[in-house]
């Protein structure tokens, strides 16, 4: 016998499920689609004739993806570090002190996040070529244009999260430690680090998975001998689109899914912790 | 209320203390004495400005004017991580992410006590605010109750010269807020230091402190005893402030000599209060009653020395220990509260609305007021 449908129950109305697929199909299928096919055993990309891993471990085989891939680690893990370290710092400077143009310098801190990438893209090729940045130094100091450039757009991401955790400080926690007679520095390290450990965890893993993934304004700051796994999975694609391709964006999709999954949960964790603290 | 350990030397001085935010004076000249060995409370209602003086002992906030001295050391302008105070917050601001232990052992750790000495010192203090065996708990792990146990011994834990608390009872319900009184009260005489205990609920000074600094924007109004403060009230404001009272403005008639009489519009009869400061012949001054010592009667009392008004009992409050009738007196104005205890469990009310009825006092009852 199935129960009649409740005024609140939406999620048992046809339609509602209807609208629901059709956004999932729009959403995923193009993913889907290019995970299946990276499995296809066929040298163009249009037509199943089968399945196999061969590309898999040919991407794998490729050296010069491998580097790519390489070289795109490198600077996301070095511009999270930089990013978290400037982003907690812009955080805690917002949120600890009044100075005047306070909510400008927060706006203007924000701006990367809206500034449409190209523009920031330009902008960067600009400044390198007008500082004449050194384009041939060894690597991994190669890659510290690119980095440069991460850091400049993954800080605010950092900035924005630590910010909204430190809404929820309770002053008295610093007070307490001061009262007790801890120094500025040691308040720091020993209560407002630990605090905002969550947000610094989840505002890194964002960076990182900017970084990674990104495409535009990267393309703007590397050179021949810089190539980052975006990149080249785009000139590979220029040739021609092979089950390679799709093999390698797979392993990137899974990677950043991972990542991103792992930045919410730790997030989730520590809000719920900090709900059952708070009683 | 204890006594034992106070001894008349002073442990903080504060003379001309302010603290001003912009035209706004949150502190306004305050002088103050709190010896050694004390149960002190400031009392006052929320914005009077006892919170801010708290913050300013602790080290919290620096004085626009004025000097402390602790333990005869000019401690103005010492930060707060050194000063020899420290506090319990009113949030109680145990640090989330340490175990009880650690909390209780921060501050030795912070002075570079070893620790497993200051861990075995934290498990005294918790033994000492009877957690003793919680310190490898979390803080999410205890009660509201236990987690103000683990601030004071936070604090003590430090042997401050002066433990400073804000509101330390603000957050409990109603029955563990009447027992913790207590045990604070027991602390503070087994551990022997200074307690400065900041509190807008006169309920919980009376009961705890051996002296009261009542404030009110920003000044101490009277410095005194519980009792003293209850009995001798100086301001209509301490008067009004502390317990319920009766406030009717009058011109004094006759001052001095142990003697004021008052005429105050709307009493017939001038009232005769016995007391030490005389008044002005002519000046303003107010009658404080308190509600429990007037009598209520249906025929005149028989001793004339009593002061006696006549008026109709217009409302009961029926309070459980007490019931409160208000009595409109025959020209129209003042109306007095009485309070009358409810002895027998039977309600056995003598009086009841639209009464005509006598009140009397005697000549030490009141008190007759100037500001």
């Amino acid at each position: 016998m199935a129960t009649p449908v409740g005024p609140l129950d939406y999620a048992r109305r046809t339609w509602v499920r209807l609208m629901l697929m059709v956004v999932f199909v729009f959403l995923y299928a193009p993913i889907v689609t290019l995970i299946a096919f990276s499995f296809n055993d066929s040298r163009r990309n249009i037509v199943w004739q089968g399945f196999t891993l061969d590309y898999y471990g040919k991407a794998l085989r490729n050296d010069s993806l491998i580097e790519a891939f390489g070289n795109s680690l490198t600077i996301a893990l070095a511009s999270t570090i930089i990013s978290i370290i400037l982003g907690a710092l812009v955080a805690v400077l917002l949120w600890r002190f009044r100075f005047p143009g306070r909510a400008g310098y927060e706006g203007a801190m924000a701006l990367p996040i809206v500034i449409p990438e190209i523009c920031m893209g330009v902008a960067m090729l600009a400044f390198f070529s007008r500082v004449g940045w050194p384009s041939d130094l060894p690597w991994p100091f190669s890659l510290s244009a690119i980095t440069i450039a991460h850091v400049s757009f993954s800080f605010p991401f950092v900035a924005v999260v630590v910010r909204a955790r430190l809404e929820g400080f309770n002053r008295e926690l610093a007070e307490a430690a001061q009262d007790l007679g801890a120094t500025e520095w040691q308040v720091f390290r020993d209560i407002m680090i630990p605090f905002m450990r969550p947000g610094l965890v989840a505002g890194g893993m964002l960076a990182f998975t900017l970084s990674l993934d990104d495409f535009v304004i990267t393309f703007f700051t590397s050179g021949p001998n810089t190539v980052t796994f975006p990149v080249k999975v785009y000139s590979m694609v220029r040739f021609s689109v092979t089950p390679e391709v799709n093999a390698a964006s797979t392993i990137l999709i899974v990677i950043t899914v991972a990542l991103t999954a792992t930045a919410l949960w730790l997030q989730n964790r520590a809000n719920d912790k900090a709900e059952r603290a708070a009683g | 209320m204890s006594a034992i350990g106070t001894d008349d030397t002073p442990i903080i001085e504060i003379s001309g203390l302010s603290k001003r935010y912009g035209p706004i004076s949150a502190v306004d000249s305050v002088d103050l004495t709190i010896r050694r060995g004390e149960f002190f409370a400031l009392l006052g209602p929320s914005g009077c400005g006892k919170t801010t003086l708290l913050r300013m002992l602790a080290g919290l906030e620096l004085p626009t004017e004025g000097t402390i001295r602790i333990d005869g050391q000019d401690m103005s302008m010492v930060p707060a991580n050194r000063r020899p105070v420290n506090m319990v917050f009113q949030s109680y601001a145990v640090f989330p992410h340490m175990s009880v232990r650690d909390n209780v052992a921060y501050g030795l750790r912070v002075d570079g006590v070893p620790k497993s000495d200051a861990w075995e010192q934290a498990e005294e203090a918790l033994n000492l605010v009877k957690l003793g065996g919680y310190g490898p708990r979390r803080p999410d792990q205890l009660s509201g109750g236990q987690r103000q146990r683990v601030a004071l011994a936070r604090a003590l834990v430090k042997r401050p010269k002066v433990l400073l608390l804000d509101e330390p009872l603000s957050a409990l319900d109603a029955k563990l807020r009447e027992q913790m009184r207590l045990e604070l009260v027991n602390l503070q005489e087994s551990v022997g230091i200074t307690f400065v205990v900041v509190t807008h609920d006169q309920g919980e000074a009376l009961s705890m402190a051996d002296r009261i600094a009542v404030m009110d924007h920003g000044r101490v109004q009277q410095t005194a005893p519980p009792a003293e403060l209850y009995e001798f009230p100086q301001t209509k404001f301490v008067a009004d402030f502390i317990g319920s009272v009766n406030l009717i403005e009058g011109r004094v008639q006759a001052g001095g000599n142990g003697q004021v009489r008052l005429l105050a519009p709307g009493v017939p009869v001038p009232v005769e209060i016995e007391q030490e400061n005389g008044l002005p012949e002519g000046s303003t001054g107010w009658l404080a009653l308190r509600p429990e010592k007037v009598d209520i009667s249906n025929d005149p009392p028989a001793d004339a020395a009593r002061n006696t008004v006549m008026g109709t009992v217009e409302e009961i409050t029926y309070l459980g220990e007490v019931s409160i009738f208000h009595v409109r007196l025959d020209d129209e104005h003042p109306l007095i509260k009485v309070a009358i205890a409810n002895v027998d469990r039977v309600t056995r009310r003598p009086f009841t609305w639209g009464d005509r009825v006598h009140l009397s006092w005697t000549p030490t009852c009141g008190i007759v007021l100037s500001q």
